[in-house]
């Protein structure tokens, strides 16, 4: 057979029909379709695609047990440095790490190394073969870990597979941080969290939801009760409003408000489920990032019949991975780009009713580099929609690390934490992911984990 | 799971509930509030922590029934569990030690209130309070709240106990007979809290109220119970519910609290004659 230069398709949902579910969008490769990619991978001496894995996955070594249809040892050779290959093979932008440096883009598609990683995770469970593996001997010494997003449970699962008594606090009543209340079920199936979660469970780490830390418990009191040491993986989760006129109107969501209504707390099943949301005929979503596509979407699901982005640059400048803002417009989304709310308008009864906008162009680049959209004087016009979704970007919570002594942090709330460690400048602390860096990926959380598992570990053996 | 150890029928409609959680009532304040869930489907609502007992690890929540979340949960009973309840959250209420503080609560917000009056009347605060329902047999706690006031008045809509009217109008009447008050704490329906503000503006009386906007994570991470404040965004949640009640905008806070009626009206009908039967 002679070897494709492109990539053989994932087969997906229609745009038509998956608007009206929440079902997964993409279907997964079959063992042939898998096989058959596998087989593209030139197996290079000094393979350039690891480099841009910032967990180091050994790709490929994977892709050719997969070629080789040794299934179980692909996703062997997957889990030896990745714990959450099912999330990731979903929702990694590969297209910026490991497949952009892939040395088939240069002559054709590079290798689809996150469909090959999903369907080795996804073949694994479906064949309930997942094991469980600890590294080393029981232990005495007790770790705390806040929060249980990809970076608490992957420190959560380092340490117990090491023997480590490791317990998880959650203030939500459910285990998986951004990916069981923001990451929409078509994208992220809930399922594949809780059998992550489980694992972890599995692995010997005791996770408690329903706890918030700095309230329900104290860090004082976790040393009380022995913590040896602390992990702060509590995520960048306060959302952030404009500051414009209106947005307190009846219809305005924050992303966050607006996703956790329907992936948590599954409102699309309203009145099964108990929670209720107002998404109306017309929804506006401003910002042009994975959360803007991810809200945007669940509202087209949940029955808009127009819905815009909102953006004040350019496609080009658009933070959302690509292949999302492609199932966007494939699903019907109207993108209003170079464009900044005003204000929002409402009705006598305090409902939205209209959001009016400036016209923007691009000038100077700024600080980060992308040219800065300026105002078109007179530009204003109205856009009619009756909800609005702000998806502006999130910052760290403050109540817990402002009651924590000695914590560090950076102006805009971020704790401060080593890079290769993860040790913050209060003893016996770490810290890793979105709480760090603010809102990142999913797969750099999990890395800030690996590392400070590994110190953690380390700082443990030494006391 | 937090199990349910007591419940009492306050009024026909609003039930008192003692559950089991200990890590709760260890830190829990006057002031604080719990997110509870039902039911795996259950919606998260805030409800104020009207007592607790950190000896016996319990917390006491009051609840009025108005939709389907609470209804499902006032046919709870004692031995029956709930599956989520997080707290205490919020910020606890700055109590004054001393002087002279009265407590107005209306309808189901004389639960809130009452353990506020409580730690003052305990730390020597003289506490006089004022609680009001739309008639008698609706008015709760009053043996509670005169167990821990210096004085006590009652008032009801349509006067079939105490005096004939508003809290108000007791409000006004003694902030103008009396004065010399340090404080003033209101929690009830909006409406109250919003013409209680009213009534002591001119006094020029510190007033105190406690906001129960709909909330969804009770954490600081939606926004959902965002309300303005000295023209300000609050969130609710984490930097209250206690506000100065001559600060909060009223209006708008009536406002986002009718957000959902059409989904509670449609979510309430299909739970009476849907039968499906959760919890209790
Ligand atoms: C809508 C959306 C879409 C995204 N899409 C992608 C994507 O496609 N690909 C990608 O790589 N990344 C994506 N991201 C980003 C990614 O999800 C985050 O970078 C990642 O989840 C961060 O992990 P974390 O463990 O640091 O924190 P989080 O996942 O935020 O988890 C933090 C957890 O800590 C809990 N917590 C916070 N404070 C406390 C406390 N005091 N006590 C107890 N618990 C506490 C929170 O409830 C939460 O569960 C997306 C983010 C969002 C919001
Ligand atoms: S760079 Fe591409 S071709 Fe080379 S090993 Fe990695 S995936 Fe295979
Ligand atoms: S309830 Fe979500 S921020 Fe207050």
């Amino acid at each position: 057979m002679a070897v494709r230069k492109t990539r053989v398709p994932m087969p997906e949902q229609g745009s038509a029909e998956r608007i009206g579910n929440f079902n997964e969008v993409p279907l997964g490769y079959t063992a042939e379709m898998a096989q058959e990619e596998a087989g593209r991978c030139l197996q290079c001496k000094n393979p350039p695609c690891i480099e841009g894995c910032p967990v180091a996955v050994q790709i490929p070594q994977f892709i050719a047990a997969i070629k080789e249809g040794d299934f179980r040892r692909a996703i062997r050779t997957i889990k030896e440095t990745n714990n959450l290959p099912a999330v990731c093979g979903r929702v990694c932008p590969q297209e910026e790490q490991c497949e952009v440096r892939c040395v088939l883009r240069k002559k054709g598609e590079p290798i689809a190394i996150g469909r090959l990683e999903r369907f080795a995770a996804d073949w694994e469970a479906a064949e309930g073969l997942a094991e469980i593996e600890k590294t080393g001997p029981d232990k005495a010494r007790k770790v705390a870990v806040i929060g249980s997003g990809p970076a608490g449970l992957t420190v959560a699962g380092d340490l117990a597979k090491k023997g480590y008594r490791v317990t998880v606090f959650e203030a939500l009543h459910a285990a998986g941080g951004v990916l069981v209340y923001g990451i929409p079920e078509f994208r992220l199936p809930k399922a594949i969290v809780e059998r992550e979660v489980d694992y972890v469970r599995k692995l010997g780490a005791e996770v408690l939801t329903n706890v918030v830390v700095g309230y329900t418990l104290t860090i004082d009191d976790l040393k009380e009760q022995g913590y040896d040491a602390i992990f702060l993986g509590t995520g960048a989760g306060l959302p952030r409003f404009m500051g414009i006129p209106g947005e307190n109107l009846n219809g305005v969501y924050s992303a966050n408000e607006f996703l956790t209504r329907t992936n948590l707390m599954k409102s699309y099943l309203f009145p099964e489920y108990d929670t209720p949301i107002k998404c109306g005929r017309r929804v506006a979503v401003v910002g042009g990032g994975n959360v803007a596509m991810d809200a945007v979407r669940c509202a087209l699901r949940l029955g808009a019949e127009e819905a815009y982005i909102v953006y004040r640059r350019s496609d080009e400048e658009m933070p959302a991975r690509r292949e999302e803002i492609e199932h966007a417009k494939e699903e019907g989304v109207r993108f209003r780009l170079l464009t900044n709310p005003k204000r929002i308008l409402g009705d006598e009864k305090g409902w939205v009713s209209g959001m009016e906008c400036l016209q923007m162009e691009l000038g100077e680049p700024d600080a980060s580099g992308r040219r800065r959209p300026v105002p078109i004087e007179g530009s204003e016009f109205v856009l009619e929609v009756d909800t609005v979704v702000m998806a502006l970007g999130t910052r760290p919570n403050p109540v817990l690390p402002r009651q924590i002594q000695g914590l560090e942090l950076r102006s805009w709330g971020g704790i401060i934490a080593d890079e290769e460690t993860g040790r913050t400048s209060a003893p016996g602390i770490w810290a890793g992911g979105d709480s760090v860096t603010g809102s990142a990926t999913v797969i750099l959380a999990m890395g800030a984990g690996k590392k400070a598992a590994a110190d953690m570990d380390r700082y443990l053996r030494g006391k | 799971m937090y199990e349910i150890i007591e419940k009492r029928t306050l009024n026909p409609t609003i039930k008192l509930f003692v559950v089991k959680a200990p890590l709760v009532a260890r830190r829990a304040e006057p002031g604080q509030f719990v997110m509870v869930r039902i039911h795996e489907k259950g919606e998260r609502i805030p409800l104020t922590i009207a007592d607790y007992n950190p000896g016996a690890g319990t917390v006491t929540i009051v609840v009025q029934e108005v939709g389907k979340t609470t209804a499902l949960l006032g046919a709870m009973e004692p031995g029956d569990s709930l599956p989520d309840f997080l707290g205490p959250l919020g910020v606890p209420a700055e109590l004054p030690t001393g002087g002279r503080v009265m407590c107005v609560g209306g309808g189901v917000g004389v639960a809130p209130v009452y353990p506020k009056a409580k730690a003052m009347f305990e730390r020597g605060v003289e506490v006089i309070s004022v609680i009001g329902a739309r008639t008698a047999e609706l008015l709760i706690l009053e043996e509670e709240m005169r167990a821990v006031s210096r004085k006590l008045y009652v008032t009801t809509d349509d006067g079939s106990k105490g005096h004939h009217g508003f809290v108000t109008d007791i409000v006004d009447r003694l902030l103008r007979e009396e004065g010399s008050y340090d404080e003033v704490i209101a929690v009830g329906p909006l409406v109250m809290m919003q013409a209680v503000a009213r009534v002591t503006k001119p006094h020029g009386v510190k007033t105190w109220v406690s906001l129960n906007p709909i909330m969804v994570d009770g954490t600081g991470m939606c926004g959902a119970c965002r309300v303005t404040v000295g023209g300000k965004t609050r969130f609710c949640c984490v930097d209250g519910p206690m506000f100065d009640g001559h600060e909060v905008d009223f209006e708008e806070a009536i406002r986002r609290a009718r957000m959902y009626q059409e989904e509670e009206t449609l979510a309430r009908e299909q739970c009476r004659c849907g039968g499906e039967g959760y919890g209790g």
